[in-house]
């Protein structure tokens, strides 16, 4: 499927029209379990957030809303220092890895779209075909580089692997596209060099595409684990979801600041999905139509 | 002398002056390391010792171990229940909703939240939820209505399903949203045309709804199932204090890879578990294609 197809099916897809009916009780009964559904699915991230805001000893009730809801445990949390820099690094990490996706998979996927060359076809294909290696196969040569350059325990360190995706340069082919060539013919005539009708006629027209692929990335980023885990080894370097994980054994864990440590690591990307659900629903939408 | 060149020649030019840092970056980071590990895979190296050429002694050493094959069976337990019961609970969540319009939006939303949380966060709630009283939420609950403890995460039988549980869960919003595009993909005539003809709603599903959403269907079993045979951080956060355990029932590949080779620094023997895994992840993709796509 081409992307000008995506285009307007997409947004078709996402609005909701359908012949409006009047309400008879199947559909209020529908609607009822859906609802009870949806709140059973946000329940732990609820329960995270109000325990986070419980004193220690209502941690073990079932009340969802506190007694007396306080912030002691992000300020206790936050002045610890940990949390405070486990979050800068992992903001950080995921800032830098989004820009430099944006940046080099809209450039790669301009290029393959646009330009006619020999070789471009090996090119896409090359690229296409490291879709199929896992992380996991990679972790272990990542890390003996790592290990010879001196990139262990470092942001390069963490970020060198998810600088570029095969995903990201995928979509944003699929999304130039619905650029038409005109556009770019009309901007070599008057004169535009090649990066300069990539930056200032081509990007942005698929803003959209940029939005989402963005979000993707930096979601992908902020709760990455595994390369993390491995490749960090002090605790001031530790990403969030790292430092999570090395609180270890539960039977010695206050449970209130671990969920306020979690809720820590939920809430930004939570925030994010409010403000931005329109492209994040759209990108989920066009990712899963290129398969 | 680059005044000289005809259009096309200048255009070539360009293409690979913006191609050179990202082949650079695909070489070094993707291939080379690609090809290494299945170097390393036929080596015995601990990290500080010489590199050892020693043929296929890693794979009959991995086909010899007991837990390898517990861990393998394992893997397949987390794919064979993880896939079918998300793609079923996402499929009927996602056939009422397209179907309701009242606050679809913020339907949509519930169900879609749990995605964009992450793993290591929320394998820590759910690690909360399981423990015993007078500790963990469920059996709290439980307890509250007279019945007796369950052992979710100490049991080697009930621990597996505890830790796909919340995987689940996580990946149930994105397969929603799939299947809510692919249903509005489905041309409105035909559900006219089947009420005109009177047709059930039975057979309007089993007969144009799902034969149609086949594209979508595939799409996500093979997604889905890759996650499912990579599952590692919920395993790992869940099970932190004996990574696996109990005795290795919730133990899947990747985290033997992991601890075999940052724990143990075999790293000859975890390549080779690497080159295992990506074999599997290929065989078992091209195996649901060729089903999926011919039936």
């Amino acid at each position: 499927m081409t992307a000008t197809e995506i285009r307007p099916t997409t947004d078709a897809l996402l609005k909701t029209e359908a012949p409006k009916k009047p309400a008879n009780m199947g559909q209020i009964l529908r609607w009822m379990l859906l609802f009870l559904g949806g709140v059973a699915m946000v329940m732990p991230i609820a329960y995270m957030i109000s325990t986070s805001l419980k004193w220690p000893h209502e941690v073990y009730n079932l009340k969802l809303i506190p007694d007396e809801p306080h912030i002691e445990n992000y300020t206790y949390v936050l002045e610890d220092g940990r949390f405070y820099w486990w979050f800068v690094n992992s903001m950080i990490i995921a800032v830098i890895t989004t820009v430099c996706n944006v940046i080099f998979d809209s450039l790669v996927g301009y290029t393959l779209c646009k330009f006619r060359f020999p070789g471009r076809y090996i090119v896409f294909i090359a690229i296409l075909s490291t879709l199929m290696i896992p992380t996991e196969m990679l972790v272990i040569p990542w890390y003996l580089m790592s290990q010879q350059f001196g990139w262990l325990d470092s942001y390069w360190g963490i970020m060198f692997p998810g600088l570029m995706t095969a995903f990201g340069t995928f979509l944003m082919k699929q999304f130039f596209e619905t650029v038409p060539d005109d556009f770019i013919e009309a901007a070599r005539i008057d004169g535009l060099n090649e990066l300069q009708i990539w930056w200032t006629v081509a990007m942005p027209l698929v803003k959209p595409a940029l939005a989402a692929l963005a979000i993707f990335v930096f979601l992908g980023n902020w709760t990455a684990f595994i390369w993390p885990l491995i490749v960090t080894n002090s605790v001031e370097m530790y990403t969030l979801p790292v430092g999570l994980s090395s609180f270890g054994d539960e039977a010695d864990v206050a449970w209130e600041l671990i969920m306020t440590g979690a809720a820590i690591s939920t809430i930004p990307t939570l925030i994010v999905f409010l403000i931005f659900q329109r492209y994040i629903i759209q990108g989920v939408v066009m990712a899963g139509l290129k398969g | 002398m680059y005044r000289n060149l005809t259009i096309r020649q200048k255009q070539i030019v360009w293409a690979w002056a913006f191609l050179a840092i990202p082949i650079l970056f695909y070489t070094v980071i993707r291939f080379y390391p690609t090809g290494n590990a299945i170097l390393i895979s036929f080596q015995d190296w601990n990290l500080l010792g010489d590199r050892t050429w020693t043929g296929f002694d890693n794979y009959q050493k991995l086909f010899a171990d007991p837990v390898f094959w517990k861990v393998f069976k394992n893997t397949f337990v987390y794919l064979l229940i993880g896939t079918p019961v998300s793609l079923i609970i996402s499929f009927v969540i996602a056939y009422h909703l397209d179907q309701v319009r009242f606050m679809h939006g913020f339907l949509r939303m519930l169900y879609f939240l749990p995605f964009m949380t992450s793993a290591v966060a929320m394998a820590w709630v759910w690690r909360w939820f399981y423990q015993p009283v007078p500790v963990g939420l469920f059996n709290n609950a439980l307890a509250s209505i007279g019945i007796p403890q369950f052992p979710f995460l100490q049991s080697t039988t009930w621990a597996l399903p505890s830790v796909l549980a919340p995987a689940v869960w996580a990946g149930l919003g994105f397969q929603v949203i799939i299947f809510m595009a692919g249903l509005r993909a489905i041309p409105r005539s035909y559900y006219e045309a089947a009420r005109i003809d009177g047709v059930s709603w039975w057979t309007v599903l089993w007969e144009i709804t799902l034969p149609l959403l086949k594209p979508t269907i595939v799409f996500i079993v093979v997604f889905s199932s890759i996650g499912f045979l990579r599952i590692f951080d919920h395993v790992f956060n869940m099970t932190t204090n004996n990574p696996g355990g109990p005795l290795n029932s919730t133990k899947p590949l990747v985290l033997m890879i992991y601890e075999t080779a940052f724990s143990a620094f075999d790293m000859g023997y975890a390549a080779a578990q690497t080159v295992v895994l990506f074999l599997v992840l290929l065989v078992v993709s091209l195996i649901q294609l060729r089903i999926l796509r011919d039936s």
